[in-house]
């Protein structure tokens, strides 16, 4: 093997694969990135038996050939080689590369004990890059990081027809989104549940780069509990999670009895503010009436903070209390200057969703935020 | 012992300035006991554990008389009072007339330090103008508890805490000891060395060995020398106290700093399903306590006595402070699951500490609305518990009906909430509140 590449385009390929390779390999080929070159195009890949990721490059090919290396190590050389064209050769059990007057020689690892990536499964249609990266980053973020509950750290995705569900939760919050895909087939009907790091990572590379992204998810047979994720040269692949998600659709209350309205970026600066006096478990407290917002932290013998602040609030006066982590995470998430938050009781499921400057809801994303429950 | 009038401590002695009463229920299980079955009135009754292992609680008068005591083995009581009444107790029916008599102590000063369920330090500074002089107020308040709750007490009247509580013991039962101010020495320095508080056998024996045995002696005592027997802290503090020197003010609610139940087994055990279901029970009876008393806790801990008396504990902090059993069994069950001794048990214990009020407990609540639901449940077999006594709802898998059923979720369709296929479906694993002998209000639990 042997070819040249502009030493950009290898860096990245070859940073996006290594991030995802484990950092305690089972076996210690899975701490390699793999490259190929045949036909004018370098591939190069990363697996843990979980995730899989793929990048073709364009190189000036010079002998065809693999060569199986230290990811991590290679991501940190290309990283930092000169602009320079770079030139990649497997010489018997090494790989040199030189790249300006800088050369590396980097021992290898057997290519036939590498396993073989899992194959793609048949494509179910494509969805624009940017939209997708946007609305993954705003469910993903409500789902569980508990290892303990392993279904609540997926990402539900569901498919009926020509619209693209979104659904995660971690017990205490949830968030929906829905957004248009092209199915391939118009009566699509398709669900899997997507370990929410892997989409979310994926979606974000994927989002920059433009265009579409194409969705690949078996329908039973070849490919069976797998999703893949192509967007121009790159392609994940990614094991599903197993289990049925909670019916979490009939959560979102039907009516509310007070709703506020709230500058996204004001609200996110004060809760940020206050919060500084709340502990880990300890809430913030937010009380509505006709007068506007005030914001408050900490309790009697410990350190408080209290602001108040602007909002238009139709509905009895309310305090309802939030774990400001929770609260700034739904905030961040929404797509939009305003916030509209819903409330019935402040036991029940608040219900944050985004707005124009009007204060005209913005439909397809709702974040639901349990409270904190202060007093008996 | 004489009783304190005997010495010139009877009621009628000079109150000025005792305006400390201790009130010490009198063989107040017992007597709770004797007063819903008036039958019993005159007869020896013991109440305490029943089983081979069981400790007896209380004892009538009646019952000591025969040498029957509090923390003896039941079994050694029925040797020595073969003739006693033995009733397992009943502690719903002792709390609830505890608060009655803790109420009738608030409506004379609001400085009442309940020490237990049946005695309370009163601090009466306050109350003399209005109720009058501290020995007519101890009168009233016997007088009141007699009438009011058909209970007997006896009082100790004393210008501070420790001598009150060692004059309430003097005035046993159904008495009352006043300790003038002046002469709190001539009443203390003849009692042996054990009758100071924070005294127990070891520092009893520890101080006899220095040919100290009554408290005049530990006074006169230098104090580097009772230091050498018993530690810097605890010398100088029983040296105050041996000089009738206490200046501890009565401090309104006594706050707990934890809260547990613990069982001994009548024969030790290793069943895990025993295990599984004596821990739902102890924490069922810690949270109740919590509930009871309004307060949560945030760290859970278990204590576990093997066969061979080891004893071994572990304990966890949960992310927020409960008073929900679920939590409170949920974590003594993953604690006792790493734990997992290789012996028999003798003893199995779970505790609630990290206490604070409830009210102020913040409580971050879950969509699948899983503690939601536990606490209300619990609330509501709280009250029907209170209306028909304990044993009315309990867990299905303590009913004495085999292993209970397996747990569903709220959530339809799903094995266990939120977990999938996770759960495993163990045979008392049952997360269902049974209501039972609900149309029985009357029988004993």
């Amino acid at each position: 093997m042997k070819f040249r590449v502009e030493r950009d385009a290898l860096a990245d390929a070859v940073a996006w694969t290594a991030k995802s390779l484990p950092s305690r390999p089972s076996v210690p080929v899975l701490a390699g990135v793999m490259l190929r070159v045949s036909g004018g195009q370098l591939v190069v890949s990363g697996f843990d038996y979980e995730v899989s990721s793929q990048v073709s490059v364009e190189v000036a090919p010079d002998a065809d050939g693999a060569a199986l290396v230290s990811g991590r190590l290679l991501a940190e050389i290309t990283k930092a080689l000169p602009a320079k064209p770079v030139d990649v050769a497997a010489v018997g059990a090494h790989l040199e590369l030189v790249c300006g007057s800088a050369r590396f020689t980097l021992p290898t690892m057997p290519v036939e004990d590498y396993p073989t990536l899992p194959e793609m499964p048949a494509t179910a249609g494509t969805v624009d890059a940017a939209t997708f990266a946007s609305a993954v980053a705003q469910v993903a973020v409500a789902a569980g990081r508990d290892d303990t509950l392993p279904l609540l750290t997926g990402v539900r995705v569901e498919l009926e027809g020509s619209t693209m569900t979104l659904l995660a939760t971690d017990r205490y919050r949830l968030a929906i989104k829905e957004l248009q895909w092209r199915p391939d087939t118009a009566e699509a009907s398709l669900q899997a549940l997507v370990p929410a790091k892997t989409l979310a990572d994926t979606a974000k590379t994927l989002g920059p780069l433009g265009g579409e992204v194409t969705l690949a998810l078996a329908r039973g047979g070849m490919g069976e509990g797998m999703v893949g994720l192509v967007g121009g040269t790159r392609r994940t692949t990614s094991r599903l999670l197993d289990g049925e998600f909670p019916k979490v659709r009939n959560l979102l209350p039907d009516h509310h009895s007070a709703q506020a309205r709230i500058q996204v970026s004001a609200l996110v600066e004060v809760v940020r503010r206050v919060a500084l006096v709340a502990e880990r478990t300890t809430p913030v407290r937010l009380s509505f009436s006709e007068d506007g917002l005030i914001v408050e932290a900490g309790g009697t013998e410990d350190a408080r903070a209290s602001e108040a602040m602007d909002c238009t609030y139709e509905g009895e006066a309310m305090q309802v209390a939030f774990n400001p982590g929770y609260l700034l995470e739904g905030l961040q998430a929404l797509d939009g200057p305003t916030a509209v938050l819903s409330l019935t009781d402040p036991r029940k499921p608040a219900v944050l969703a985004p707005a124009g400057e009007n204060g005209e809801i913005i439909p397809g994303y709702r974040y639901l935020i349990m409270p904190i429950r202060i007093g008996a | 012992m004489p009783r304190g009038d005997a010495a010139g401590f009877g009621p009628d002695a000079d109150d000025t300035g005792c305006v400390i009463l201790h009130v010490d229920m009198d063989a107040f299980f017992a007597s709770v006991e004797v007063r819903r079955r008036p039958e019993l009135r005159g007869r020896p009754v013991v109440v305490g554990g029943i089983g081979p292992r069981g400790v007896v609680s209380s004892a009538s008068y009646e019952a000591r008389t025969f040498g029957v005591r509090s923390a003896m083995p039941s079994v050694r009581a029925r040797r020595l009072c073969p003739g006693a009444v033995f009733l397992p107790p009943d502690f719903t029916e002792y709390s609830r007339a505890s608060r009655a008599v803790m109420q009738i102590f608030r409506e004379i000063t609001p400085l009442v330090e309940p020490l237990s369920m049946d005695e309370a330090f009163l601090d009466v500074a306050g109350a003399r103008r209005l109720l009058g002089r501290p020995a007519a107020i101890a009168a009233t308040i016997r007088r009141r508890v007699a009438e009011e709750q058909a209970l007997t007490c006896s009082v100790g009247v004393a210008p501070s805490k420790f001598v009150a509580k060692l004059a309430s013991t003097r005035a046993k039962p159904d008495g009352m000891v006043v300790v003038p101010a002046g002469r709190v020495l001539d009443y203390l320095h003849p009692l042996p060395v054990a009758a100071l508080w924070g005294v127990g056998e070891r520092s009893a024996e520890a101080l006899r060995r220095l040919g100290l045995t009554t408290i005049r002696d530990l006074a006169q005592a230098p104090v580097g020398m009772i230091r050498s027997a018993l530690g810097e802290a605890a010398a100088s503090h029983l040296h105050e106290l041996a000089w009738g020197r206490d200046p501890r003010a009565v401090v309104p609610e006594h706050v707990e700093k934890s809260i547990g139940a613990e069982t001994t087994f009548d024969d030790d055990i290793d069943d895990p399903l025993v295990i599984r279901r004596t821990l739902l029970a102890l924490a069922g009876k810690a949270a109740a306590r919590l509930r009871q008393t309004g307060q949560a806790g945030r760290t859970v801990s278990i204590k576990v006595r093997l066969a061979d008396f080891r004893t071994v504990s572990r304990s966890r902090t949960l992310p927020g402070p409960t008073d929900v059993t679920n939590e409170v069994f949920e974590t003594a069950w993953a604690l006792y699951d790493i734990l997992r001794p290789g012996d028999r048990i003798r003893l199995l214990g779970v505790r609630i500490e990290g206490l604070i009020e409830a009210e102020r407990a913040p409580r971050q609540l879950a969509l699948d609305g899983r503690e939601h639901g536990w606490a209300e449940a619990e609330r509501a077999a709280d009250a029907a518990v209170a209306r028909f006594g304990a044993g009315a709802v309990r867990p299905a898998s303590l009913l004495d009906k085999g292993p209970g059923r397996v747990g569903e979720s709220e959530w339809s369709g799903m094995p266990g909430p939120w977990n999938g296929a996770r759960e495993e479906a163990a045979p008392g694993k049952s997360r269902h509140l049974s209501v039972d002998r609900l149309s029985d209000p009357g029988s004993p639990s």
